[in-house]
């Protein structure tokens, strides 16, 4: 085929094309994501005894506070490596000082916590239930994600895939720490951080084929 | 890709392209096909590969910003754009082509000269044997709309399908064929 073949065959009948529908179809899969892994956990765990207030209302706030605001940078990331260039490494910052602060306090409060109590802190009740939930109720976001990009044209697929886990994962451990929030920083850190970044990962892993285009 | 210079009116016949603007849609992949030529050119003399192969690359450039055209940023200028595209195009190639590489002849760069003619030089891409490939839904829309130049509720009214359903048939197709132009010099 010629190439003013193609041309002339591209420019017949040209559909215009509105603005904005990129970010749209994004936000309406994380909305879809975060709307079926809150129905994932109440299917497998049922309604939390005390979604509002309870013991652990502090811990539940920061948890809440750095998942969301993971997702919010996320977001804000994917919606720029969608579209073809570069997307700004401004959320990434955002993200990188997130994981720094909450590792930061969680070291801080290990340090001023009695060396026998460490093991005790780091793990707390219910360690493997984070490993295992957060992971689980991150699939059915990641899809969804997954599904937006692919409409789009990213060019970093490794980095746009991570992004994509970090989301999934993020918006998994929102859900999840509804029903078991963590029992100190350094819990929330290590096994609410860590999930999420182990979804970063097979989120990279699979990006690359996922997102072939 | 020295496209820098031209970027305003580039930009303007994009935005006019995106409105609906045919004309200056094509106008626009007509300009940008020169500059990708010699972009995947320069690039792929350095493995010995030839013009045939820059012009498979060219199209499926081609295709890939009339079909990704709704994920360029208007506020944004269209180079990086274009060439984001066009080096993930490549990049792709690269990586497909890739057991192919150790046995490329190093004394091609004469003939990659002496083919600079565009008009006479035809990639691989053989239109009607990718269309047999689509589902007949696609296959019809893009016969009636994109290659005899049907308007939609013409093609609608032939086919029986409603007008929206005709676009997004095209749209799906033009996707597909897409696709199948890449996995055929993938194989």
């Amino acid at each position: 085929m010629k190439t003013n073949e193609l041309i002339d065959m591209l420019g017949t009948n040209l559909e215009p094309v509105k603005g904005g529908k990129l970010r749209n179809t994004l936000m309406i899969a994380l909305a879809v994501g975060a709307l079926s892994a809150s129905c994932l956990m109440l299917a497998i765990l049922g309604l939390p005894a005390d979604a509002v207030g309870g013991d652990y209302s502090g811990l539940k706030i920061l948890t809440l506070g750095f998942t969301l605001g993971l997702v919010s940078a996320g977001a804000i990331f994917l919606i720029g490596s969608a579209r073809p260039g570069e997307p700004g490494r401004k959320p990434l910052i955002l993200i990188g000082g997130l994981f720094f602060a909450l590792v930061s306090a969680g070291g801080a409060a290990l340090v001023l916590a009695h060396p026998a109590a460490w093991s005790g802190i780091i793990f707390g009740p219910q360690w493997a239930a984070c490993l295992i939930c957060i992971p689980l109720f991150a699939v059915a976001p990641f899809a969804s994600l997954i599904w937006a990009l692919r409409k789009g044209a990213p060019t970093n697929l490794m980095r746009t895939g991570a992004i994509a886990g970090l989301v999934a994962g993020a918006l998994g451990a929102a859900v999840f720490a509804f029903h078991h929030p963590g029992g100190s920083i350094p819990f929330i850190a290590l096994w609410y951080g860590g999930s999420i970044l182990l979804c970063a990962l097979v989120g990279a892993m699979l990006g690359s084929r996922l997102l072939r285009w | 890709m020295n496209i820098r210079s031209d970027e305003p009116e580039l930009r303007s016949l994009m935005l006019a392209g995106l409105d609906g603007d045919a004309t200056a849609h094509k106008a626009l992949l007509t300009r940008l096909s020169a500059n990708l030529r010699a972009y995947f050119k320069s690039h792929l003399a350095r493995i010995g590969k030839g013009p045939a192969d820059a012009e498979d690359l060219v199209q499926e450039t081609l295709i890939a910003l009339h079909t990704r055209r709704h994920t360029y940023d208007r506020s944004k200028p269209l180079t990086p754009w274009v060439y984001a595209i066009a080096r993930y195009r490549l990049v792709d190639f690269l990586r497909r082509t890739k057991a192919s590489l150790r046995n490329v002849a190093i004394d091609e760069a004469e003939q990659v000269l002496a083919h600079d003619d565009p008009s006479s030089i035809e990639s691989g891409l053989d239109l009607e044997k990718l269309m047999e490939q689509l589902t007949p839904k696609a296959r019809q829309a893009i016969q009636f709309v994109k290659l005899d130049g049907l308007s939609v509720s013409e093609a609608a009214a032939r086919s029986g399908m409603s007008e929206s359903a005709v676009k997004v048939s095209v749209h799906r197709g033009l996707k597909a064929l897409s696709l199948l132009a890449i996995q055929r010099s993938r194989s």
